[in-house]
């Protein structure tokens, strides 16, 4: 056992003895200990501006006593501190009214063996991820660069009183940056179980050649575009379909768009959330085992997140994705991966642009959705996206690290970022999807341990409300 | 060890490590919010945290580091680490680093505080929210949500250029949501806002929003709303009311003039700013009845204090005067970098996040009418209060939010309530259309201001009231 694994657990199984001795044989009480080591090197302006780094450990109890529940939370795991945590916890349960939705603690059950976690990353020195930073500076080629790496690992102890213990660790590694000229960016950014797999260089290359390539933008009316996104504004759909679609509470609510069993989506449109199929911690905030789910197979929406308090009101079992504050905010997907196609499109050649856009396709797969373009849009990344109806999932946001626009298969020019309005379910519906990438590219969350893997992909039609100059 | 001894002991050790200057802060926070769903009490979470985060300058590069053990051992070994990823900066260096000139005090400093919000007995605070949402549920609401979230924070504040202050902030808040669900859409009402309202103030705050009150009355709107005729699409007078006027001050201005988005350090997430530094003073940001400050020293609102996180004193200055640009939000490094003499805007939301440039109040001067006297003069608009979304592009120019409710304004006089109402523009034309302004000013809060990376949630406070602007477009939809 490791020393890591025995203290954390050790002091889980401290606090829930803990609650037993303080609040009567019949407490009911679940704890999480979770230490991190997160941190995150920053550059701007080509330069090293912000290098930050952290130790932390934290403790999560929620317990339910009398009929009643609270939730209470700490950094503080001396002796007196966790007594402190699990006192008032106590006090603000019994003054607490009656929760009558209580859903029980998990069992004991069995947690899947997590992938294994690289011990390099997990350990990383402010060295390596400036390395990294300064290889993506030096392969923009003198264009002004800025973004992140950074590297989280976490040890974290499950604890009830129910006897089910868990316990896990994760790492990972994430870098993002962009390079810019003359006020047009480009992106590259990437998600990966090891720090040895992100390559600076390559990033800052990708980054550089699309933002060249999105020199002097033109203006484009607004209207409905077709579009290919890259994996990068397709990770913002899965995002917000997860939040506010998949989510089991919003559903109970009948806030979700989502209908199990209808055939809601393009047929080629499969999702799966797989936290396992990264380095990823085995158990949910409740201690329940986390595998994947099919949330949409085929185009046909299959099942939902739940946590133990939705799925005992949907009559149906918790699919692990409980998180802390989630009687407020439901369960949540997030590591949510649409499947590629399974051969890509039959026109999968080489790169497909012209003149000064030539760096604006970085890979085969947005290559050969864009050569079956007639007229429509390249569009890298999407930017404060913002839902204006949970139902309908109608979301305004913006373009952003390059628009290009396609004719006859051939990106022709940049054109300026614009505005959206659209409902992200309808644009992905029966018929919607014009094609589909082969191969997931993993982009990471502004958190450690939630990611979106997307191929990228072809939509018939897009709505641009606006132009960003009005 | 006291936390003033922690905070010591860190910098010592950064500046024994080699660090030219280093600060270090002890921060301790205990948090509480409860939400209630149709009735009954849906989620109650406590939190404490203690720890200290140090801050070490080598050379032109900077480091951070944070643990949440105060011990000697502790806080030196934090010290030292920081100074390591300083040196670890400068293997991508940037330009030399200064920081403009504040005077090193001993202080203490302590917001207001009638009624500790902490210290009122839970079943009270419980009963207010499972009230006020049975009545929401009562009057129609599927949805009928409330909430409240109480800080107290203490930090201990040493740099190593003698600064030695503590700062005591109790901030608190809250508010009740009516949702009405219809067939493919939801509509909404809140009150007094979105996600409430919020003040370094104590719990005397949410006594005086009245929440049972006004239960029924939203509830009942919400209903309304889905049915009520869309928001017609076109350019119109708009009228805003003081809520979302507070979100568009906070997003088209507040954010604009930081200076760290000016100079370029959050271009790769948060984004840059349409501003240019050489223009700081001569630029026309609006129209003449524009004055915007940045007062930190505003009894009660959200983004009060006394000293910000690099030890400079709360001074209020403008942003905004007569419509024209002449202020920023800045810390000690980026006003020097910029060549101003000012900095005061840099503060942390925890011991384990760098301290960065935030909002402080960020708000507008009142104007001379009500607005009841902007309605009767307003022949043909549209009024719209309380915001449910809201997006801005990256430099802070296109905007698009979408409120809770609107209303038609014909011939002077309030008219039908509007559904789904959204307006967008572009930020100095927008401000360049102001014509009528209103004193009815309020200190709006925002206690979830997302910046930095990680990222960082930060309270602002927004002095707005209702105003006009002309020609506005209107009504965009999917």
């Amino acid at each position: 056992m490791s020393a890591n694994r025995s203290t954390e657990l050790e002091l889980a199984g401290q606090v829930i003895e803990l609650v037993r001795r303080l609040g009567g044989p019949g407490a009911q009480a679940d704890a999480v200990v979770t230490r991190a080591d997160l941190a995150l090197t920053r550059f701007a302006n080509s330069a090293i501006h912000q290098n930050v780094a952290e130790s932390s450990v934290g403790v999560r109890l929620r317990l339910h006593v009398d009929g009643r529940t609270a939730a209470g939370s700490g950094s503080v795991v001396t002796a007196d501190g966790l007594r402190a945590l699990v006192e008032r916890t106590l006090a603000a349960a019994r003054l607490c009214p009656p929760d009558p939705g209580w859903p029980g603690l998990t069992p004991p059950t069995p947690t899947p063996d997590a992938p294994p976690v690289d011990e390099a990353t997990a350990h990383a020195e402010p060295d390596q991820r400036a390395d990294r930073v300064g290889a993506f500076v030096a392969a923009a080629g003198g264009l002004s660069t800025a973004g992140y790496c950074r590297t989280a690992h976490r040890s974290s102890a499950f604890a009830n009183s129910a006897g089910h213990t868990a316990y896990g660790r994760s790492v990972e590694a994430a870098m993002d940056g962009i390079a810019r000229r003359d006020g047009a960016d480009g992106v590259a950014r990437r998600c990966a179980d090891r720090l040895s797999d992100l390559d600076g260089a390559e990033l800052g290359a990708q980054a550089a050649a699309k933002a060249q390539a999105a020199a002097d933008p033109a203006e484009l009316p607004p209207g409905r575009y077709e579009v290919v996104f890259e994996p990068a504004a397709v990770a913002d759909l899965l995002q917000n379909l997860s939040w506010y679609g998949f989510n089991g509470k919003r559903y109970a609510e009948r806030q979700s768009f989502a209908e199990p069993g209808a055939a809601q989506f393009d047929s080629t449109v499969t999702l799966v959330d797989d936290p396992l199929g990264a380095s990823g911690l085995p158990f949910d905030a409740e201690g329940t085992a986390r595998r994947a789910l099919t949330l949409v197979e085929a185009g046909t929406t299959r099942a939902l997140a739940h946590d133990r308090r939705t799925a005992v009101e949907a009559g149906a079992e918790s699919t692990g994705h409980a998180v802390a504050g989630g009687a407020t905010w439901g369960p949540m997907a997030r590591n949510l991966r649409l499947s590629g196609a399974a051969a890509g499109p039959a026109s999968a050649v080489g790169r497909s642009t012209t003149g000064g856009a030539a760096g604006a396709v970085v890979d085969a797969d947005t290559a050969a959705l864009v050569a079956g373009v007639r007229r429509g849009l390249l569009v890298t990344d999407l930017w404060y996206t913002r839902v204006l109806d949970p139902k309908s999932l109608v979301v305004t946001g913006l373009t952003r690290n390059g628009v290009w626009l396609i004719e006859d298969g051939t990106v022709v020019r940049a054109v300026r970022d614009l505005r959206f309005t659209e409902s992200y379910p309808r644009a992905l519906g029966p018929g919607a999807v014009l094609g589909l990438g082969t191969r997931a590219v993993r982009q990471p969350d502004r958190v450690d341990g939630a990611w979106w893997a997307a191929p990228s992909l072809r939509l018939a039609s897009w709505h641009f409300t606006g132009g960003a100059s009005g | 060890m006291t936390e003033f001894d922690a905070a010591t002991a860190a910098v010592q050790a950064a500046l024994d490590a080699g660090a030219r200057y280093a600060d270090a802060r002890v921060m301790h926070r205990r948090y509480e919010s409860m939400t209630a769903r149709n009735g009954d009490v849906e989620e109650l979470t406590q939190d404490e945290s203690i720890g200290l985060g140090v801050r070490a300058l080598v050379g032109a590069s900077w480091g951070f580091y944070a643990v949440p053990d105060l011990s000697d051992a502790a806080a030196r070994d934090a010290g030292r680490r920081a100074t390591r990823t300083a040196m670890a900066s400068a293997r991508v260096p940037g330009p030399p680093v200064d920081l403009v000139a504040v005077e090193a005090v001993t202080a203490s400093w302590a917001s207001g505080c009638q009624i500790d919000p902490l210290g009122v007995p839970l079943s009270d605070k419980g009963d207010l929210l499972v009230g006020a949402t049975r009545t929401m549920a009562e009057h129609g609401a599927d949805l009928a949500e409330g909430l409240y979230q109480i800080w107290d924070t203490a930090k201990w504040f040493v740099s190593s250029e003698g600064h030695r202050i503590d700062q005591r902030i109790r901030e608190c808040g809250g508010g009740i949501s009516a949702t009405s669900i219809g067939d493919g859409e939801t509509q909404r009402r809140s009150w007094p806002s979105y996600r409430g309202q919020y003040g370094t103030t104590g719990w005397e705050l949410v006594e005086s929003l009245d929440l049972a009150a006004h239960a029924a009355q939203i509830a009942e709107e919400s209903r309304a709303l889905l049915t009520a005729p869309l928001c017609p699409a076109g350019e119109t007078d708009l009228i805003l009311g003081g809520e979302q006027l507070a979100l568009q001050i906070h997003e088209s201005v507040g954010h604009a003039i930081e200076l760290d988005r000016i100079l370029g350090w959050e271009a790769a997430f948060a984004g840059t700013s349409w501003l240019d530094l050489a223009q700081l003073g001569s630029l026309r940001y609006g129209s003449e009845l524009m004055n915007i400050t940045i007062d930190p020293t505003i009894p009660g609102a959200l983004g009060s204090f006394g000293f910000d996180d690099e030890g400079s004193p709360a001074v209020k200055r403008d942003a905004v005067r007569d419509g024209r640009w002449v202020g920023v939000l800045a810390g000690r490094d980026s006003a020097a970098m910029a060549s101003l003499d000012y900095g005061g805007s840099v503060r942390a939301d925890g011991w384990a996040r760098l301290p960065m440039v935030r909002m402080t109040n960020v708000g507008l001067e009142p104007g001379p009418h009500t607005l009841e006297e902007i309605i009767a003069a307003t022949d043909d608009g549209v009024l719209m209060d309380l915001n449910r979304s809201w997006s801005i592009d990256d430099k802070r120019l296109n905007f698009q939010f979408g409120c809770e409710v609107g209303w038609e304004i014909k011939k002077g006089r309030r008219g039908r309530m509007l559904r789904n109402p959204t307006y967008t523009g572009i930020g100095p034309l927008f401000w360049r259309s102001m014509d009528m302004l209103s004193g009815e000013t309020v200190s709006w809060g925002t206690p979830n201001c997302g910046k930095g990376q990680p990222g960082q949630v930060g309270h602002t406070g927004h002095p707005a009231a209702p105003a006009r602007f002309r020609n506005v477009r209107v009504g965009v939809s999917a």
